[in-house]
């Protein structure tokens, strides 16, 4: 892109300079939504054509929208509101991205300076309001201050360990003209963006890798995040080390390859948690050892010492004692340690895996009469080859898919694991879209998280988004079904969605193709409807309200105390 | 284990660092006993000094995630090494004329100085370690205490090394 016309030192009005800045960060599209505090900048928009604006339904569906885009993409989400309800709207999807260590500049315009603290028409303090769920926010007071902190928080959202930044401008500072000085050089005393590694720390781990009988990665997002896959690859080659890949760390290791285990957690396979539990070296791998991954802590790989390869120091220790930390870059690390590494006799150990994998598969009963979701997700991978991006609401259906549809490359699974926010499916696959248009882009949803944000499919139509939505309706938040089932003794509260609108004439009435299937041959009909179709389309997959997730692990045990499933 | 630790942090003197800092400690149920903040020995850059009680471990943590926020440039436990640690306490006493003799000679025993005098009170002020100044006001509280204000402690290393 031709930039000279973007950096020439004019004197134009702060909201000119915030456009500037974000085109020069390389900003493609952002997502939003106006009000009175940001009009200044909306009008920049109308008089500019370098700079797609997708107008969300609710502010919520524009930021995990700049998520989906942001996480399908490694690049930085950008989303743009106006002040009070405008921000506090986003504030489910900060802490959605925060959590899960995704890039996001997220701008949002204030009431004027000389009215902040009065309460005023619309004022909110956002950057209080969303200290605890941002990596950086910034309060912009000076014009002269807005291309510093734009250029800032660009660089802050995408290194290190990633994160959504927020910029809050007060109406008057974008309406206040400066000249244009597009910073040179960031100064940021005190950011420690990249750590140097420390070979020591390496090395350590390699030497005990060297006398490993029982070794595992854990892969987590941090591969991911790290563009680190090959590497990682590379290091279970070299070494012959089995790989388990975390919920969100899914993609990160090619689930095709000879040494990928499978999923830990709660609802993790056999194999790969009594991988974990018998390991006598876990080598986690940009994962932060949550709760749903490791269950109940003190019985967490009991045989093993624990190595931790993380960018952020403060998640060494946090969870998980760790004998061997090792702080950088992932993508440093692997690369220094790759020409080091050799081969371990690990061929015991791989078949006692490959046994495991053997005798405990993942398995559901399915029917002839009856849709099983487990079968509408195979079906899912069955004809698209796993090739889709696919992005997920939360509840059953985010599990079933993390299973049932293995995932072949990196950012090819987008969800949010660490906050399970529901209404994150369908909004976050419009971002992915937009930023991958010539991938088929799925989006697997409950029937009850699909309408935290079913106004979003409006977006799909206007813009001829051509996501596939699909949801998965068992007439019940099955998730919590689940909950209720096992641990209240079948007391159902609150949990019946029946009287849900009718989901094909709801995507009609946006103008989306909407499709329904009730058995296996309507599935594959509907489906291969809905791929042939180029546009945006719902298929309804309705599918009984009974059926678990498993394997689980109850709360409170450890890995290898899981519960396989309904027998046949 | 449950310590008090003497923390220092210098940070950009940008505004919501006090704010973002004491989130961290507050998230993970550290009180904080006092908290001081001023300009230091490099322009645009606070030094705090924060005295909180909580478990080792945890504290480590905190120490960690303390350290990511933007604008913290540097962060450490003083109180693991050996420390000059004072705190500035103003006192105000009851003290009709006849008292006030006694309790300026108590002062003095504790190099205290009377930083306001009254028809019926003193205001004594005394700098020190902690267990000092509460020495001065067990001392003082027969007299009638008024009024307590006292600065919190600010420290720094012993020797030459520094943050
Ligand atoms: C915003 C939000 N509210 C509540 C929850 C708690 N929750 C987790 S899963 C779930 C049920 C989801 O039901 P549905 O969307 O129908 O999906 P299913 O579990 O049936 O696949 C609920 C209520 C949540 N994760 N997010």
């Amino acid at each position: 892109m031709n930039e000279s016309h973007l950096l020439s030192q004019d004197r134009i009005p702060g909201s000119e300079i915030l456009l500037r800045s974000l085109l020069l960060e390389g900003v493609e599209c952002i997502f939003g939504y106006p009000g009175g505090s940001i009009l200044n900048f909306y009008d920049e928009i109308y008089k500019n054509n370098e700079l797609r604006h997708y107008l969300a339904r609710h502010e919520q569906g524009a930021i995990h929208a700049a998520d989906g885009y942001a996480r399908s993409t490694g690049k930085v989400g950008v989303c743009v509101v106006t002040s009070g309800p405008g921000a506090t709207n986003l504030i489910t999807g900060i802490a959605t991205a925060h959590i899960d260590s995704v890039p996001l500049v997220i701008i949002t315009g204030n009431v004027p300076l000389s009215m902040i603290g009065t309460d005023a028409f619309q004022e909110a303090d956002i950057v209080g309001m969303t200290m605890p769920v941002t990596k950086h926010s910034y309060f912009v007071r000076d014009v002269n201050d807005i291309a510093r902190t734009i250029r800032e928080a660009f660089y802050i959202a995408n290194t290190g360990r990633k994160g959504p930044v927020l910029v809050d401008i007060p109406k008057d500072v974008t309406v206040k003209e400066a000249i244009f000085v597009w910073p040179q050089t960031i100064h940021l005393p005190g950011y420690r963006a990249k750590s140097e590694i420390i070979k020591e720390q390496i090395d350590a781990l390699l030497v005990a890798l060297k006398k490993a009988k029982r070794p595992v990665l854990l892969a987590g997002a941090g591969v991911i995040h790290a563009d680190a896959s090959n590497e990682l690859v590379e290091l279970a080659e070299k070494s012959g080390i089995p790989v388990v890949t975390t919920f969100l760390g899914l993609g990160g290791f090619p689930s095709q390859h000879p040494h990928w285990v499978g999923m830990p957690g709660m609802h993790g396979s056999y194999a790969a948690n009594m991988a974990i539990q018998q390991a006598d070296l876990l080598i986690a791998v940009g994962a932060r050892f949550d709760d749903r991954l490791t269950m109940n802590a003190a019985k967490f790989a009991p045989n093993a010492e624990i190595a931790h390869i993380d960018v952020d120091k403060a998640e060494i220790g946090k969870n998980i004692a760790t004998t061997y930390p090792v702080i950088g870059d992932i993508k440093h690390v692997l690369n220094y340690a790759l020409p080091k590494v050799t081969l371990s006799s690990t061929d015991n150990w791989l078949q006692t895996i490959a046994a495991w994998k053997a005798s405990h598969p993942l398995r559901y009963v399915d029917s002839d009469e009856i849709l099983k979701p487990q079968w509408v997700i195979e079906l899912l991978h069955r004809t698209t080859k796993g090739e889709a991006i696919i992005t997920t609401d939360v509840g059953q259906h985010q599990f079933w898919t993390a299973q049932y549809y293995p995932f072949t490359r990196p950012r090819s699974l987008i969800s949010s694991g660490g906050m399970g926010t529901m209404g994150f499916g369908l909004p976050s696959a419009i971002g992915a879209q937009i930023a991958n248009p010539d991938t088929l882009v799925i989006s697997i949803n409950g029937d009850g998280g699909i309408q935290m944000s079913s106004h979003e499919l409006a977006v799909c139509a206007i813009h001829h988004i051509p996501v596939k939505v699909v949801v998965i309706n068992n007439e019940v938040l099955g998730m919590v079904r689940q909950l209720q089932e096992v641990a209240f003794e079948e007391r159902y509260s609150e949990i019946d969605l029946s009287g849900s609108p009718d989901f094909v004439k709801l995507a009609e009435a946006y103008g989306v193709k909407g499709l329904r299937a009730t058995n296996k041959e309507e599935a594959e009909q509907a489906w291969q409807e809905a791929l042939a179709i180029d546009g945006p389309v719902l298929v309804e997959f309705v599918v009984p309200s009974s059926e678990n997730v498993y394997p689980v692990v109850p709360g409170g045990k450890a890995l290898h105390e899981m519960m396989l499933g309904d027998d046949e | 284990m449950k310590h008090h630790h003497t923390v220092s942090i210098l940070v950009n003197d940008h505004p919501g660092v006090l704010q973002r800092v004491s989130a961290l400690f507050n998230r993970r149920g550290f009180n904080i006993d006092s908290i001081t903040v001023g300009s230091s020995e490099q322009p645009g850059m606070s030094r705090m000094i924060i005295v909180t009680l909580g478990d080792d471990r945890i504290m480590h943590q905190v120490i960690n995630q303390v350290e990511k926020l933007i604008d913290v440039v540097n962060i450490e436990i003083l109180s693991e090494k050996p420390l000059v640690a004072r705190e500035l306490a103003l006192i105000k006493v009851e003290a009709e004329p006849v008292k006030r003799p006694e309790i300026m000679t108590l002062a003095e025993a504790f190099r205290a100085t009377i930083a306001d005098v009254s028809p019926d009170s003193l205001v004594v002020q005394i700098v020190g370690d902690t267990e000092k100044i509460e020495a001065m006001i067990e001392l003082l509280h027969p007299y009638g205490i008024l009024e307590i204000s006292r600065t919190g402690v600010t420290a720094i290393a012993r020797g030459r090394h520094r943050l």
